[in-house]
C-alpha cells in the first residue's frame, strides 16, 4: 500500500479527511475525532472529515461500513438508539452538535434528513410539506401556503402537484414520494440535507430526475448522500468518501477520487474487485 | 385415500367446516330470536270453540291457539281427564283465554280430542288494555254514561270513533302526570334538600325560610292546577264504556279509560293486519314497559342500554389510550412493563361478575359513599351517588373493557412504522409532537376496533349491571328536562336485564316468552347497530391511511 502525494494543497491538518478538501473551500460541518459504539460494538473508529459548504459529499463503501451511521450523526437520529455511545465532535458552524446546550429539534430543522424508503404521512402533500413549519407554531395561512409552493419548486414537484395539494401525499409515485420528502425537509430552509440511499427505493427514471434535482439543490444547501450506486457517488459528488469497516479509508474530490485514488482498497473498490 | 389426505384436501374442508359451522350458529340465533320473537305483534285469529267437561257437559272456550304439542293418552288419563281412544299419543293445544280478571288465568292447556269444532267467529274482538292483559269476547254495545248508544252491529263503529278520543285522553293524562308533575316534584324536592342544606349550616333565617315557602307555595298553586286538569281530563274518560260476552256467557263491561287497543282479528284484511302489526311494534320500541313488564314497550331499556355504553365509551377510550400510549412510547421496555402487560391481559379474562363486585364495594359503597358524605349532606339518609347507578354502571364496565382498549391500542402503535416515526422527527419535531400529529392518528382506526370490541362487550353485559345500577323498572330516564339534564346518580333500565327479568321473573311466563325472543332480537340488532357506527367511522379513518403498508 503506497501513500501517494496528496495534490491538493494540505492544510495545517494532519489527519486525511480535512486534508483533502480544496484550500479555498468553506466548511459547514467538521467530524472530529468521532467514534460511535453500539454497545459493545465499534461502528465508528475516530472519524476526522471536513464536509464543504454548498458542495454534494458522498459516502460511499459496502453493506455496514458505517457511513448511514455516521449520516445519521449529523442530526443525532443516532439518539433514538439507546445503546448507541458517542464520542467526539461533530461541529456544525463551529458549534458541537453533543453539546448539552444543543436543542436537537432545532439542530434538526438545520440539518434536514431524507430516508432510504419515501415516507410520508399519512396527509395530504400540502400537509406534509407544511408538517415541519406547523410545529415551529407557523399559523398563518398565507406564510404557509408561500413556503409549501416554494418547498414544492425547490424540490421540482410544484407543476406535478399544484392541482391536487390535498390529496393524499401516499397517492403520489414513489420518485415522486422521494421529492416530496425533499420539499417537506426543504421547507424548513436547512443548511445541511442528509440523503441517506435516497433513490435505492426508486426506478431508474425517477433516480435521475433526483440526480438532477441534487445538482440544481447544491447551490442552497450543503448536501451529504449516502449510496451505494458507484455511478452515482461519480455522477452527482463533488467530493466523495470511502469508508469500510467503521474507518474512513479515504476522502476527496471527486474527480480525483474517481480516476485517482489514493489508496488501494479505494482503488478496489470502485473498480469492483472489491465489494 | 391417502392420496387424498396427502393433497391437503382434508384441511381444506376441516377448516371450510369450522367457517360454516359458525355461519349456521350466527345464523341460527337470530333466526330462532326472530321468528320466536317477530310473530308477537302479528293478529292471531281468534279461535271458538267447546270443550267437553269431565262431567259430560260441554263449555265455551274462546282464545288465541298459542301452541300445540304431542302428548301421550296415557299422561293426560293420569291427570284426570276421561277420553276415548285406542291411540298411545294426541295432541293438546295451549290457548290463550285471556279475561284474566274474569277467570284468573290467562294460560290454558286443554287436549284436543275433548274440543268441538274451531270455529272463526268475525264478530270476536280482541281488547289490549292497559292492565288486566287481553280481553277476549263478543261485543254487546257500547255505553255512554251507563245508556247504551249503539248496539249490536252498530256498536263497533262506534267503538272505534269513540276508542280515538278515549285514546287522546289518555295520552294527555300520561304526559300531564309524568313530564308537568314530574317536574314540579323534581322542583319541590330541590326545595327540600335547599332547606335542609341551609339547616345542616346553620344558616336557615328566617327570610330565606320564607322565599323557599314562598317558592313552594307557588309550585303547590302549579300542582293544585294540575290536578284539577287531572281530575277533569279522568272525568271525561269514563264516559264511555263498553260491555262484552265472554266465553261463559257472562258480561262483562269496559271503561274505555282502560283500553289501548281493540281489533276484530278475524276480520281483518292483510293490509289491516300489517298495519297494526307495524303499529304494535312501533309501540314497543317507543312505549314505557307495563304489566310488570310482560306488556307495553321497551324504550327505557333500549335508551339506558345505549345511554350506558355511550358512557362507557367516552371513559374507557381516553384512558386505555392514554395507558397504552404510555406502556408503548415512554415506558423502558422491561420487566416491569412484561408484567403490567400480562396483568392487562389477565384483566381480561376475570368474569364479569367480580367487576360488578369491586364495583358496588369501591365505586358505589365507598367513592358514592364519600361523594355523598361531602357533597350531598341534606339528602342523608337518602343515598344520591353512594347507591347504585348509570355513573357507576359505566365506570365498572370501562373497566371492564380497559384492557381490550389498551391491547387493540398497543397493537396500532406498534404497527407505526419507524420510518413514518423519524421521518417526523427529523423534521425537528419532539417525541411529543410526533405522538400527537403523526403516531397518534395513524393508530386511530386501531383504537376504534379496541373501541369496537369494547362496545360489543359492554352492550351484552348483565351480571355486574345487576349489582351497579341496573333495575327491573326505572321510574324515569336518566336524561330528562331538569338540570342537569343527565342524571348520572340515577338507576336505569337495560335490555339484557330486561330478558331476564322478563322471561324468569315475570308473573307471567307464558304471555312473556315472545317478548324474550324479541327483546333478544332487539339487543342483537343494538349492539349491531353500534358496531356498524363505529366500524364505519374506522373505516373513514383507514381511508386517510391508505396506501401506509402495515395499518
Amino acid at each position: 500500500m503506497t501513500e501517494k502525494t496528496p495534490h491538493t494543497h494540505a492544510m495545517n491538518f494532519s489527519d486525511l479527511g480535512r486534508a483533502q478538501i480544496k484550500g479555498t473551500e468553506e466548511t459547514t460541518i467538521t467530524v472530529d475525532n468521532l467514534s460511535l459504539h453500539y454497545g459493545d460494538a465499534q461502528a465508528l473508529h475516530a472519524i476526522n472529515l471536513a464536509i464543504p459548504k454548498n458542495r454534494v459529499t458522498a459516502f460511499i463503501g459496502p453493506s455496514g461500513c458505517g457511513k448511514s451511521t455516521l449520516l445519521r450523526c449529523f442530526n443525532r437520529m443516532n439518539d433514538l438508539v439507546d445503546s448507541c455511545r458517542i464520542s467526539g465532535k461533530i461541529l456544525l458552524e463551529d458549534k458541537n452538535i453533543f453539546d448539552d446546550d444543543v436543542n436537537v429539534a432545532l439542530l434538526r430543522r438545520r440539518v434536514g434528513m431524507v430516508f432510504q424508503k419515501p415516507n410520508p404521512f399519512p396527509k395530504s402533500i400540502y400537509e406534509n410539506v407544511a408538517y415541519g413549519l406547523r410545529i415551529m407554531g407557523i399559523k398563518d395561512r398565507e406564510v404557509l401556503d408561500e413556503a409549501v409552493e416554494k418547498a414544492l419548486q425547490g424540490a421540482a414537484l410544484w407543476d406535478e402537484v399544484k392541482d391536487r395539494l390535498h390529496e393524499s401525499g401516499m397517492s403520489l409515485s414513489g420518485g415522486q414520494q422521494q421529492r416530496l420528502v425533499i420539499a417537506r425537509a426543504v421547507a424548513l430552509e436547512p443548511e445541511v440535507l442528509l440523503l441517506d440511499e435516497p433513490t435505492s427505493a426508486l426506478d431508474p427514471i425517477s433516480s435521475a430526475k433526483l440526480e438532477a434535482l441534487i445538482e440544481q439543490m447544491k447551490s442552497k444547501y450543503t448536501i451529504i448522500i449516502v449510496t451505494h450506486n458507484m455511478q452515482q457517488a461519480a455522477r452527482v459528488s463533488d467530493y466523495t468518501a470511502y469508508m469500510y469497516m467503521g474507518n474512513l479509508v479515504e476522502f476527496g474530490d471527486a474527480t480525483s477520487f474517481f480516476t485517482n485514488p489514493q489508496k488501494k482498497e479505494t482503488e478496489d473498490y470502485i473498480t469492483g474487485r472489491f465489494g | 385415500m391417502r392420496k387424498w389426505l396427502k393433497s391437503g384436501e382434508p384441511w381444506i374442508w376441516t377448516t371450510a367446516g369450522a367457517v360454516a359451522l359458525s355461519l349456521v350458529a350466527v345464523y341460527a340465533v337470530v333466526w330462532m330470536t326472530a321468528v320466536q320473537g317477530m310473530g308477537h305483534w302479528w293478529p292471531k285469529p281468534l279461535v271458538e270453540t267447546t270443550i267437553t267437561l269431565p262431567d259430560g257437559s260441554t263449555q265455551q272456550l274462546v282464545g288465541e291457539v298459542r301452541d300445540r304439542e304431542e302428548i301421550s293418552l296415557h299422561r293426560l288419563r293420569e291427570s284426570g281427564y276421561e277420553i276415548e281412544s285406542q291411540d298411545k299419543y294426541t295432541h293438546r293445544y295451549l290457548f290463550k283465554q285471556g279475561n284474566r280478571d274474569v277467570y284468573g288465568v290467562d294460560f290454558k292447556w286443554v287436549p284436543a280430542p275433548l274440543l268441538g269444532e274451531f270455529k272463526h267467529t268475525k264478530d270476536l274482538i280482541s281488547i289490549e288494555r292497559h292492565e288486566w292483559g287481553s280481553f277476549f269476547g263478543h261485543l254487546k254495545s257500547v255505553k255512554e254514561n251507563g245508556t247504551v248508544v249503539a248496539e249490536g252491529a252498530a256498536a263497533w263503529p262506534e267503538l272505534q270513533a269513540r276508542l280515538e278520543r278515549a285514546n287522546r285522553l289518555f295520552d294527555e293524562i300520561l304526559s300531564i302526570e309524568k313530564s308537568d308533575i314530574g317536574k314540579i316534584n323534581y322542583q319541590l324536592e330541590r326545595l327540600r334538600l335547599n332547606q335542609r342544606k341551609l339547616e345542616l349550616k346553620n344558616a336557615l333565617t328566617e327570610a330565606a325560610l320564607a322565599a323557599i315557602e314562598q317558592e313552594r307555595q307557588g309550585y303547590d298553586a302549579q300542582f293544585a292546577i294540575l290536578q284539577q286538569r287531572l281530575d277533569e281530563l279522568r272525568e271525561q274518560n269514563r264516559r264511555d264504556s263498553l260491555t262484552a260476552e265472554v266465553q261463559d256467557g257472562q258480561i262483562i263491561e269496559i271503561p274505555f279509560s282502560k283500553i289501548a287497543d281493540v281489533i276484530q282479528p278475524n276480520d281483518m284484511s292483510l293490509l289491516q293486519k300489517v298495519a297494526h302489526y307495524l303499529k304494535k311494534l312501533y309501540e314497543f320500541i317507543v312505549d314505557d314497559p307495563r304489566e310488570a313488564n310482560t306488556e307495553g314497550g321497551i324504550f327505557p331499556a333500549i335508551f339506558g342500554t345505549i345511554t350506558m355504553v355511550m358512557l362507557m365509551s367516552v371513559m374507557v377510550t381516553p384512558l386505555g389510550i392514554m395507558a397504552a400510549v404510555y406502556i408503548r412510547e415512554y415506558a423502558k421496555q422491561g420487566v416491569m412493563i412484561r408484567i403490567i402487560r400480562i396483568s392487562v391481559n389477565n384483566l381480561a379474562g376475570v368474569p364479569s361478575i367480580v367487576y360488578g363486585v369491586f364495583g358496588l364495594g369501591f365505586f358505589v359503597y365507598f367513592l358514592g359513599g364519600n361523594i355523598d358524605a361531602l357533597f350531598f349532606p341534606e339528602a342523608s339518609p337518602a343515598p344520591v351517588f353512594g347507591s347504585p347507578g348509570l355513573l357507576w354502571s359505566a365506570l365498572t364496565l370501562a373497566l371492564l373493557t380497559l384492557p381490550v382498549v389498551i391491547v387493540a391500542t398497543e397493537e396500532g402503535l406498534s404497527r407505526v412504522p419507524r420510518s413514518i416515526r423519524e421521518g417526523s422527527l427529523a423534521l425537528g419535531a419532539t417525541k411529543a409532537e410526533t405522538l400527537w400529529r403523526t403516531v397518534l392518528p395513524i393508530a386511530s382506526p386501531a383504537m376504534m376496533t379496541g373501541l369496537i370490541l369494547a362496545i360489543a362487550r359492554a352492550a351484552g353485559e348483565v351480571a355486574p349491571l345487576m349489582l351497579v345500577g341496573v333495575v327491573k323498572l326505572a321510574p324515569s330516564l336518566p336524561l330528562d328536562g331538569n338540570f342537569p339534564y343527565l342524571h348520572l346518580e340515577q338507576k336505569f333500565m337495560h335490555l339484557g336485564f330486561h330478558i331476564y327479568d322478563v322471561g324468569f321473573q315475570s308473573p307471567n311466563v307464558e304471555a312473556a316468552r315472545p317478548l324474550v325472543y324479541a327483546t333478544s332480537l332487539l339487543l342483537v340488532v343494538i349492539i349491531v347497530l353500534l358496531n356498524l357506527f363505529a366500524i364505519r367511522l374506522r373505516n373513514r379513518m383507514r381511508e386517510r391511511m391508505r396506501g401506509l403498508e402495515g395499518v
